[in-house]
Order: C-alpha cells, then structure tokens, then sequence
C-alpha cells in the first residue's frame, strides 16, 4: 500500500501553483485534504509523478457568509463547514450534508474544494452544489472563471476544469425555503447507495420553486430539473412525489456495482427522494 | 528514485527531523522509523481508525497522510497520552469497563476519544457513536467502549469540578 515515488511540492501561494501545474500539465496534480487521491495513489489507480499540496496556499479556508450569496474557500474543510455558526444559519442544508460525508477523522481532513473537484460520482457535495445552483471558481494563467456546478460535470472524473487550473472556491446564492439532503449509505464512511439534494420554497401551501440534485446514481451528479418542476403549483401531495419520483428516475442511470442492481438503486433512490421531500416542505 | 525530503515533526513533545521519500506515509513513520508503535496498522484505506493520531488538535489516520504533508506539525499518539506509570482516564476507564478485547483498536480508540472529549466534555450516548463512528472495533460490540468513554468523562468532569 505505498504509492508510486512521485515529487512533493508545497507552494506559498497560487502563482506558484500554477507554475509547477504549468510544466508538468497532467503529470501534477493538486491535493487538499488528500482523503481521495492518496487512497487512490496507494491502490496505484492514481499515478501523480508531481504532487502539489495545496496547505500552505492562503487565501481558500474562509466561509464567508453575505446578504445574497455565501462564499466558501476551496480549502474549508467538512469539519469546517460542521462547526461554522453563521453557514448553519444561512444554509443549514450544507451541514446536514456534512454530516452525512465519511467519518470524523476524514472530516477533518477532507475539503469542499476536493470533493467538489475530483468528480468522483459518489462524492455528496457535487449533487449539493446543483441543487443550490452554486458556481465555481477555476483559476488558471490566463486568469479566473466561474463554472455553474450544473455545467461542471461530464462524465466520471470528467469535468469543466482543465489540468492547469486550481479550483479556488465555490459561490453559493443564498438559499431560501425548506432544505433536506437524504443519503442512504451501507455503513459509515461509505458513499452513497442514493442521496438527494432538495430545496423547495413554499407560498401559502403551495411550493412555488424546488430544486432536486442526487448523487451516485450516474456518472455524474444528476440535477433533476423535470423533477423539480413535477413539485411546483403543487401541495406537494403524494401524486405530486409520485410524479417528481418517476421525473428523477427518467434522469438517472445507475449501473450494477457492490451497491446493487439499477432496480434496487431504482427503488431506493425513490424511497430517498421522497423522505427527502417531505422533509424540505416541512420545513418551507 | 526521487530527492529525499528533509523532515521535522514534533511528536509527543520530542522534536525528530529525519530525510524521507515524499510518499513515506505517516503510519510508517511513525512506527518503523521512530519506533512509536501504538498507533497500529489495521485496515490501511482509511476506514479501521487503528492508526489515528492528533495532528495540530485534528484527529487523523497516519495511514491517509504523508509524512511531507505532517513537516512542521506537532503529533500526539497514544504513548503520549499516557502510560504504565500514569494512566489517562481514558485508559484507566477503558481498562475498568472492559472497554478493550485484543486491544488492537485500542489506541486509535482512545486517542480519537481525547478529542471528542476535548470537544464535548459531556457526550450522550448518540454524540460518542457518531464522535468514534471512525473507529472500528470487531471485539466489544462498542458497547463497553461506549460506557468507558461515558465514565471517564464522568471522571474528568468531576476532577475539573473539585480542580475549580
């Protein structure tokens, strides 16, 4: 269980970050928490010839809580995101997430930015991000950009992010309604069997806007627009969950794995869906 | 092969500063290098919690990190928590509540326990579960465990109680 010899590199900041990046393109690779690649680098599916760690670059551990929009640094750790006071506030769906994201010690170490980037299907925050219609913030040489979390996923391990960019941080609006974020998984520390992201906003009994994301039941995170809108001018009555269920099946695509068959991953991702709902519209 | 990294840890007090390869894992380091053999080497992906340690007041398993990564940062493991002559209240409760089979997950147990405690002086039942949920134990069925942890924080409430 040792790892490939590689080259370590801890840069003060950005700039230098980009540098080593820049000369070695897809040789390098960056690291936070490390909770994902270094597991994958001792099973040797991952081969990093230039590893970049990223501690000792400022400016990517703050939440910054603002009067539309929440900002969180690449660099925030679950542990982080569990203990801030102010996020609990504004978007206490992020911790409930947290919570549910491996174990203590892997919370610690673990990054919003990480798991966000790696494009692992079974990462949580990913899914999480559709639903509140985050955006990211990718720099590179030729300067920074912002990816919306809804465009940023193309297949496993696939995203918008190009090898020579440093994902920095996330911008989240700031959230309004009833939150829930519901993941069945087979033991702590495991992913996702199905998980679902959801928001809705409720108006005089009658949900005015929701927004679905679930997790680990395609290659990417699947936001489910269709099942969303199966909510909205609804009283969120069981014909509308029945509705916005089969919306999401037609949106996700489970293969057959240590988890289950897809008709199993089928079924659950319905029974999850569904506590996932009634849990945000009582709390709209 | 690749540069050797000059290193330096300060590990239960003690300053240690050795070369290493950047992908020596802290685990290693720990116990063939420095001889500090209580954090052990259960499962080696991330999931046992035999090999945790204190990392800079973070609790972390050695085998998930490279010792690189650990340069500058100061180290707690189980043999600086407490021993034969002096046990931590954790110890001495673990030992009382039968809180320990084969013991193999023992110092990863306790270690991770110190900081939850450090973190909830006064856990329920439901706070330790989910506080040690990184720790597997397949001997005691975490029910002795979870009654040495709720007596020692017993203890220790008590102590710093009669202390004030």
């Amino acid at each position: 269980m040792i790892p490939t010899a590689f080259e370590y590199y801890r840069p003060k900041d950005l700039a230098g970050v980009l540098s080593i990046l820049e000369e070695h393109g897809d040789d390098a690779r960056v690291m936070a928490g490390g909770h994902s690649l270094i597991p994958m680098m001792k099973l040797r599916m991952a081969d990093v010839p230039h590893l970049i760690d990223l501690q000792d670059v400022g400016g990517m551990s703050d939440i910054d809580v603002g009067g539309d929009c929440i900002r969180i640094g690449a660099m925030v750790t679950q542990a982080d995101i569990i203990d801030n006071a102010a996020l609990a506030q504004a978007a206490p769906i992020l911790r409930e997430a947290a919570l549910q994201i491996a174990d203590p010690q892997v919370r610690y170490m673990g990054t919003v930015g990480g798991n966000i980037a790696n494009g692992d299907p079974g990462n949580d925050m990913p899914g999480l991000m559709q639903c509140l219609n985050a955006a990211f913030t990718v720099v590179g040489t030729d300067g920074q950009r912002e990816i919306p979390a809804r465009e940023f996923y193309e297949a496993a391990y696939m995203t918008a992010r190009e090898d020579e960019e440093v994902l920095t941080g996330v911008t989240i609006p700031l959230p309004k309604g009833g939150y829930a974020y519901e993941k069945q998984k087979r033991k702590i520390g495991d992913y996702a069997t199905a998980a679902a992201a959801v928001m809705i906003v409720k108006d005089g009994g009658t949900c005015v806007s929701a927004s679905i994301a679930m997790t680990n039941l395609s290659d990417t995170p699947v936001f489910s627009e269709p099942a969303g809108d199966a909510l909205v001018g609804t009283a969120v009555n069981d014909a509308a969950l029945k509705a916005a269920v089969t919306a999401m099946l037609g949106d996700i695509d489970p293969v057959d794995d240590n988890r289950g068959p897809v008709a199993f991953k089928n079924h659950v991702a319905g029974v999850i869906l569904r506590r996932a709902i009634e849990r945000a519209w009582s709390r709209a | 092969m690749t540069k050797k990294m000059h290193i330096k840890l300060n590990v239960n007090g003690k300053d240690e500063e050795f070369l290493a390869e950047p992908r020596e894992l802290l685990i290693y380091t720990l116990r063939e290098r420095l001889n500090i053999t209580g954090p052990h080497i259960g499962c080696e992906t991330s999931h046992c919690g035999a090999c945790t340690v204190t990392i800079n007041g973070k609790s972390v398993k050695s085998c998930t990190m490279f010792a690189a990564q650990a340069d500058g940062s100061e180290i707690t493991t189980i043999e600086g928590i407490g021993g034969p002559d002096q046990l931590h209240p954790l110890q001495e409760a673990f030992k009382e509540h039968h809180g320990l089979q084969c013991g193999y997950c023992t110092p990863g147990m306790i270690t991770r326990a110190v900081k939850l405690l450090e973190e909830i002086p006064n856990p329920t039942e439901e706070e330790i579960r989910f506080g040690m949920a990184g720790n597997l134990c397949r001997c005691t069925g975490y029910q002795n465990i979870i009654k040495s942890i709720q007596a020692a924080a017993a203890q220790m409430n008590a102590a710093k109680e009669a202390a004030e």
